[in-house]
């Protein structure tokens, strides 16, 4: 039973990102290609890079990644290569364009739009004084006053 | 039969609900003021019957009842006690069924703060809430009743999802949901207020420990979530910027722009219709939170079900709160009397700046979570939006927010002086400046923004430290010289001034424990028995790999001793995989050595046949500061929850005190 067991984890149990196997001889070069990893979606998974992804695509997509580095591209062009082949959507870190600008322009519109809100409310001159209470609300005080 | 009288209790539950619902209106219709008040017992009997429903539902998991489907679906009888108990809620139809029970829990809570709410207030709000009840109830019973049986009923049932039976799913959910729920009370006040037209500081005080409630546990919530990932997942990272994880953050940053926004509204009157927006906001957000996910409009890793029968029903009730909430802003908010008028450098000032950068952060997280959805519905194009977008449009807006905190905890109401301010900070400054100093030149020529993080994390807590000493201390004439005095005045500071000091100091250890994973550093290597893979200043030696057996799983696990470089002890680590042959599922299990509030972190990977392993280990400086951060910020809001200004139905019997050494008031 154990040794069934144990045989059936050496088929089910997913590697881990990436493996001793994978890592380059070149530390600065593995160093690349580990940042140029993170920044790269795993195209199978639900919402990880192809650095922490168990996926068997995302070894692919590692092993390409070091491959093209290996041969000499930058680091640009390694992420041109995958792009051109696995589309836009693999890229974690969207590209600004003008079907991005929205997103990219977000923080800035929305301080922008609030410091201008705020500025208009710090102009307000006080118009009105404070209202005074309405002879309901006079009624009551004065029923509370009499109380005391 | 237990679980039918669950079922049926379910049901009165819906039918309560509308009286709840009914009769505050009915009142105002009828002016019958008696008949307002059987709201409170209709918001009793709810929580009731839906905790004997949740009582009735754990029943069947504890005792293993195959004849249901939810607990065929998601228990075994080998399964430990704990996880039978949890287990309730780590499938849809239990987490459902707790949602509604925190909802009908905060309504009976506000069903009898008879002293802290006005009448008319109160019975509104229960309406409001009623109505969410009521929808959630029905939702549960037509589209996911965990009740349902099946025929005949199997012998064993399929076991729990292993990535959930952990200690993180006993109490995760729970604090999260506490939190998510607790701002449904904030929106029904909000609610209320808006059907009523009429809102002022009362309001805000009857809102503000609600708001704190629903802070503190959504707080403690996701920094369990967090740290149930950072060691369940097995890559050791601790925030992922994942769909689920924006939308528990979305709540919490609007919730803590809430917190801020409903202090203003008390001490100065202003901010009246935009702390009402952001508390509709900030339940919308929860709501979204929820329920996104289950509707299969986003995938995660969390996703646990999404079914599209479910979808549409939660989209109408989003586009039901959401817009119908919004629209009842857009209609009575201009009825609302605004109020107050401030001056850009006084507290007021510091707080509306921090509700601008809070909301521009929160609009970041909305916006980059769904944009790659309206993106690909309106032309589809795919794109993604992951941790590098969120990491470099979140941080720049979070310096400017963290730089403000200690200003505008020193300026004072209405009109502040800045210089002053500055002066008092002097300090905080000063070891703020030596501390990213003294980092950098130790680091050297290592990360270069981190020590600087470092040192903005320092300027928070002594910030902080200097905000109660220079409170207590007094100003003026009434400065004190020897430090009895100031120690004796400290321990008299208002609760909410200690809380806000704590809460702040906290958000400083949660920064230096985020800036502190620039220097993690990680190996890899595949070992046999015997071999050894330095990290960081520890290295780590492999002692053997070998099975061992659970209550429900086999494991493979491999043997570690930590040394530190220079050979001594540090002690075994453990890291394994687990096999769970019910769900033919295996799992990482991470080892976690802790030194100090640094750990170690070992994650198992491919066992060859030869007896070698391959072997990640993580050293991450000062790690736990992150969740310790999370815990002191909470910490804050419970204490500030403590004021007596606040504390709910307090008695007025400190106003007999006399005030020996008096603190200028807030």
């Amino acid at each position: 039973m154990l040794a069934l067991a144990t045989a059936l984890m050496l088929v089910a149990a997913p590697a881990f990102a990436v493996q001793p196997d994978e890592v380059l001889k070149d530390p600065a070069l593995e160093a690349r290609a580990r940042h140029i990893s993170e920044g790269l979606r795993c195209l199978v998974c639900q919402n990880q890079s192809i650095d922490d992804s168990d996926a068997p695509l995302a070894k692919d997509l590692r092993v390409i990644v070091r491959e093209r580095l290996t041969a000499g591209d930058d680091d640009k062009q390694v992420v041109d290569y995958v792009v051109a082949r696995y589309g836009e959507f693999v890229l974690l870190r969207p590209v600004l364009a003008w079907h991005t600008l929205l997103l990219w322009l977000t923080p800035l519109l929305a301080v922008l739009l609030g410091g201008f809100g705020i500025w208009r409310l710090s102009r307000r001159r006080p118009s009105e004084k404070p209202a005074g209470l309405s002879a309901d609300e006079q009624a009551e005080v004065d029923a509370l006053l009499d109380r005391r | 039969m237990i679980v039918e009288v669950g079922h049926f209790a379910l049901a009165l539950a819906l039918a309560l609900s509308v009286i709840q619902m009914a009769m505050p209106i009915w009142a105002a219709y009828s002016g019958d003021e008696a008949l307002r008040e059987t709201t409170v017992p209709a918001a009793l009997g709810v929580f009731a019957c839906i905790l004997f429903a949740f009582g009735a539902l754990t029943y069947a998991h504890v005792m293993s009842d195959f004849s249901v489907k939810n607990v065929v679906e998601n228990s075994h009888t080998l399964k430990p006690l704990i996880y039978k108990f949890s287990g309730v809620w780590g499938n849809h139809e239990g987490s459902m069924l707790l949602w509604v029970l925190i909802l009908s829990l905060f309504g009976a809570m506000v069903a009898v703060a008879k002293n802290s709410v006005p009448p008319v207030l109160r019975t509104n709000t229960l309406a409001v809430q009623a109505l969410i009840t009521f929808v959630f109830v029905l939702f549960i019973i037509t589209t996911s009743n965990p009740f349902d049986r099946v025929a005949p009923a199997p012998l064993e049932g399929n076991d729990l999802n292993p990535l959930l039976q952990d200690f993180g799913l006993a109490v995760h959910p729970p604090l999260l949901y506490l939190g998510y729920v607790g701002f449904s009370i904030t929106f029904a006040f909000a609610a209320a207020a808006l059907i009523d037209g009429r809102i002022d500081a009362v309001w805000a005080r009857a809102v503000r420990p609600w708001t704190l409630t629903a802070w503190v546990f959504l707080t403690l919530g996701i920094a369990m979530g967090s740290y149930w990932a950072y060691y369940e997942l097995g890559w050791g990272g601790w925030w992922f910027w994942d769909p689920v994880e924006n939308a528990s953050l979305m709540p919490w940053i609007a919730g803590t722009a809430l917190l801020h926004s409903t202090v203003v509204m008390e001490k100065r009157d202003a901010l009246k219709v935009w702390t009402v927006l952001l508390a509709v906001l900030t339940f919308s957000l929860s709501l979204m939170g929820t329920f996104i996910v289950r509707s299969g409009l986003l995938t995660s890793v969390h996703t646990f079900a999404s079914d599209p029968t479910r979808g549409v029903f939660i989209l109408a009730i989003l586009v039901l709160f959401i817009g119908g909430s919004l629209t009842l802003f857009a209609w009575r908010a201009p009825m609302l009397r605004q109020g107050g008028l401030f001056a850009p450098i006084s507290r007021e000032g510091a707080l509306v700046l921090n509700n601008l950068f809070l909301v521009a952060a929160c609009a970041t997280v909305l916006v980059g979570t769904l944009y790659p959805l309206l993106l690909e519905m309106l032309t589809a194009q795919k794109i993604s939006v992951g941790p590098p977008f969120f990491n470099w449009t979140f941080v720049p807006l979070a310096i400017p927010l963290l730089l403000i905190v200690p200003f505008g905890q020193s300026l004072a109401w209405k009109r502040g002086d800045l210089a002053a301010a500055a002066q008092r900070l002097f300090a905080a400054f000063a070891i703020a400046f030596v501390v990213a100093i003294g980092t950098a030149a130790l680091t050297w020529g290592g990360p270069v923004m981190a020590p600087v993080a470092i040192g903005l994390g320092a300027y928070l807590i002594i910030g902080s430290v200097l905000e109660v000493f220079s409170r207590a201390r007094g100003y003026g004439n009434s400065r004190a010289r020897d430090l009895s005095t100031i120690g004796r005045r400290a321990a008299g500071l208002p609760r909410s001034a200690w809380g806000t000091a704590i809460a702040h100091a906290g958000v400083g250890v949660l920064v230096i424990g985020i800036a502190a994973q620039s220097w993690a550093v990680e190996g890899l290597a595949t070992l046999k028995p015997g071999g050894t893979l330095a990290v960081g200043p520890y290295v780590a030696t492999l002692d053997k790999v070998g099975p061992q057996t659970g209550e429900n799983y086999e494991e493979t696990a491999a043997f570690l001793t930590l040394r530190t470089a220079s050979g001594d002890m540090v002690g075994p680590v453990e890291t394994g995989k687990r096999f769970y042959p019910s769900r033919k599922m295996s799992v990482t299990e991470s080892g976690l050595k802790t030194i100090g509030v640094s750990q170690v972190y070992a994650s198992l990977g491919e066992v060859m046949p030869d007896g070698s392993i391959g072997l990640r280990l993580y050293y991450k400086p000062l790690v736990l500061l992150i969740w310790l951060g999370a815990v002191v910020m909470a910490l804050g809001g419970a204490v500030s929850l403590t004021d007596r200004r606040i504390r709910v139905g307090a008695p007025a019997k400190a106003r007999a005190k006399p005030p020996l050494n008096a603190v200028p008031a807030e």
